[in-house]
């Protein structure tokens, strides 16, 4: 039988692989989902620029064959920020995780859903810090073990996809790496929105996560996610107690509006003197 | 067509960025240099370009690196508290090569300190402030026609080097009016696109002590910049002490080996000087009327005034130290760049701190005194 290849594998930087991620890990769904959204939108793969962070989810566009920008922990939404302003043209896409855009990153997060700049923001969401070795982050469940919870986290988590929306995102959908089909889909809707787009992956690390937390196997951290996961429907009918340590999925706003590198272009045009061209680094000046 | 006017610093410096071509600010409010970005956000929409109000300094200093690769020239202004919170992503910008110019109006500090007072205490903050090995470059002004200008020039060596620049000033140049001219000859170095060859290009490879053009993002070049060490393709390379150190010093040696081309200084009545005043930025101001008196008196005193004080401009300082027996140094502060140059004098001349803190500048007396006690 032929070795059936990747399909996009394509969009990849080959010469980069093999990748750091650790066998199990979540990253590679989450990468197969984006690109599977990627191909239902009409953008162009060439138009992509992506935008990360520090930790395991931010390496993800390092292995993409497009502009990306590898920055500062916690502050991608920041340079996603400039990026997308100084060239509203560019199909701009944020690669995070819990630690980066929710801890370290947490204002830049709700300040850029408030402004509802025009980015979509995939944020892999493993409950801990992998890259430095399994610490406790502020999506971890209350009761679960890190290397810095050794006794059991006792603070209440951040739910994100709830934060996100409160902040003013115009599309906010949270899904698991066992729902690759309607993660897929919300990363197209998320593409074609024009604003703050957020989706929340749920992702397992067994190396870190699943090894602190009697769930060594990607198989029984698979489960796991599954099994507690409830659509938000369903979840809508169920009262607190009910939905301890559930995971709630699904489509949780989708109300566009206007976004920020529109409003400038609108201040711009109002203002400037007309034929006054924006004039970009590579211009010599008249 | 030359146009004179009577203007804050703080504005000359915002005329300067918008007659660089800067067209993207991020900033967050503080004083003393708020009326750079209130300034910035009145004229940018006016010429095409882009304000944005970011939620904090460490965002400011993002969001002009990302407006930078998006093919913008780009801008921010903070003090105090905001220059410390930005040290992070500067570094970022040196190891990335990436062109941004930083804006700092100096004021009394450690912490929250005297918001309104002026200070230069920042000065080895923008040497060393941000983690690891790494060579900047700061011009530091003493007028308001000399924000203006002096912020130009950020620009225009941030383009060539590809290297954050800050510029040096403080509460008294930000704050103080003063005549501004305007020339209409400004010379401007526009950002070099990359050519592409046969689909290759390397984004980091260099010469060992240059840079290499860089693209916009959507320039088809699909390139990858990183935080991380890399390699000339711009992929992590962190392990091989090889590759760090090529990196490393490269970066450094692009500023370093071209002191000749960014270095400036001004000197006056140095050459049968006695006893010389190095200065730079705000304190300048008080050397021209101590000189005058001291003269006046027979003493032989003369100016050596640094525009740039990274790099530090060892030559001239040296030069400096071979021919008068005592140097004085005025700096609002403890003492910073009078340990440079020491260090550069190297026992040649007897180096003098009038280290001045409090908010005030010194006066020509406090200046007079100090030659007068050497001459006494």
């Amino acid at each position: 039988m032929a070795k059936q290849e990747n399909p996009y594998k394509k969009y990849l930087r080959e010469d980069r692989l093999p990748h750091i991620f650790c066998p199990g890990c979540g990253n590679g769904i989450v990468m197969n989902t984006f690109f599977k959204g990627l191909e239902g939108t009409d953008i162009d793969f060439d138009n992509i620029a992506m935008v990360s962070g520090i930790g395991c989810s931010s390496r993800v566009p390092g292995y993409v064959k497009c502009d990306s920008l590898h920055t500062t922990h916690g502050r991608a939404l920041s340079f996603a920020t400039g990026l997308k302003v100084g060239n509203p043209d560019l199909d701009v896409v944020v690669f995070t995780g819990d630690g980066d855009a929710a801890s370290i990153g947490g204002n830049h997060l709700i300040h850029a859903a408030r402004r509802n700049i025009n980015l979509t923001v995939i944020c892999i969401n493993n409950n801990i810090y992998g890259m430095t070795g399994g610490q406790i982050s502020p999506t971890s469940p209350k009761g679960s073990f890190g290397t810095t919870a050794p006794y059991g986290s006792r603070d209440l988590p951040f739910d994100l996809a709830e934060l996100v929306s409160a902040a003013g995102a115009s599309y906010v959908a949270r899904w698991t790496t066992t729902h690759p089909i309607q993660l897929s889909k919300a990363i197209q809707k998320g593409l074609e929105n024009e604003g703050f787009s957020f989706i929340e992956v749920v992702s397992q690390c067994p190396t870190y996560f699943g090894r602190k937390n009697k769930m060594k196997t990607p198989l029984s951290m698979h489960q796991y996610i599954k099994e507690n996961s409830i659509n938000k429907r369903r979840a809508e009918k169920m009262d607190e107690s009910e939905l301890e340590g559930k995971i709630i999925v699904g489509e949780f706003t989708n109300k566009p509006h206007k976004e920020l590198s529109a409003n400038i272009k609108e201040l711009v045009e109002e203002n400037s003197n007309k034929g006054l061209a924006i004039k970009s680094a590579f211009e010599e000046l008249d | 067509m030359v146009e004179v006017r009577f203007v804050q610093g703080n504005e000359a410096c915002a005329l300067g960025a918008i007659a660089a071509n800067c067209r993207f600010f991020a900033g967050y409010p503080i004083t003393p240099s708020t009326e750079i970005a209130e300034q910035m956000s009145i004229l940018l929409p006016k010429y095409g370009g882009s304000f944005v109000q970011m939620e904090d300094e460490i965002a400011s200093a993002g969001a002009i690196i990302g407006a930078s690769w998006s093919g913008m020239k780009a801008m921010t202004a903070t003090s105090g508290p905001g220059i410390s919170l930005m040290q992070e992503n500067i570094g970022y910008g040196f190891i990335t090569e990436t062109p941004i110019v930083i804006i700092n109006v100096q004021r009394g500090s450690p912490s929250t300190g005297q918001p309104t007072m002026s200070a230069q205490a920042d000065m080895m903050q923008a040497r060393w402030g941000s983690h690891g090995d790494y060579e900047p470059i700061a011009l530091a002004p003493s007028s308001v026609q000399e924000f203006f200008d002096f912020t130009i020039k950020a620009f225009n060596l941030a383009e060539k080097y590809r290297v954050p620049v800050t510029v040096l000033a403080d509460e008294v140049v930000g704050h103080m009016r003063e005549k501004l001219v305007i020339p209409d000859d400004i010379e401007i170095v526009a950002r070099k696109r990359p050519e592409k060859v046969d689909g290759q290009y390397l984004p980091f490879d260099a010469p060992e002590c240059g840079t290499t053009p860089m693209p916009a993002f959507g320039d088809g070049f699909n390139i990858h910049v990183t935080g991380l060490t890399h390699d000339e393709r711009g992929y992590p390379d962190t392990n091989d002490p090889e590759s760090h150190t090529k990196l490393v010093e490269r970066l450094c040696n692009k500023v370093l080996m071209n002191r000749k081309d960014i270095c400036s200084v001004k000197k006056e009545l140095c050459d049968d000087a006695d006893i010389v005043i190095v200065s730079c930025g705000s304190p300048y101001r008080s050397v021209g009327a101590a000189i005058k008196k001291a003269r006046e008196e027979g003493i032989k005193v003369g100016s050596l005034k640094i525009d740039t004080p990274w790099p530090f401009p060892e030559e001239e300082i040296r030069e400096i130290a071979k021919t008068a027996e005592d140097i004085i140094v005025p700096e609002m502060n403890l003492g910073q760049m009078v340990h440079e140059v020491e260090r550069v004098a190297a026992g040649e001349a007897n180096v003098h701190l009038i280290g001045k803190i409090g908010g005030i500048l010194h006066k020509p007396e406090e200046i007079l005194a100090k030659i007068k006690e050497i001459k006494g």
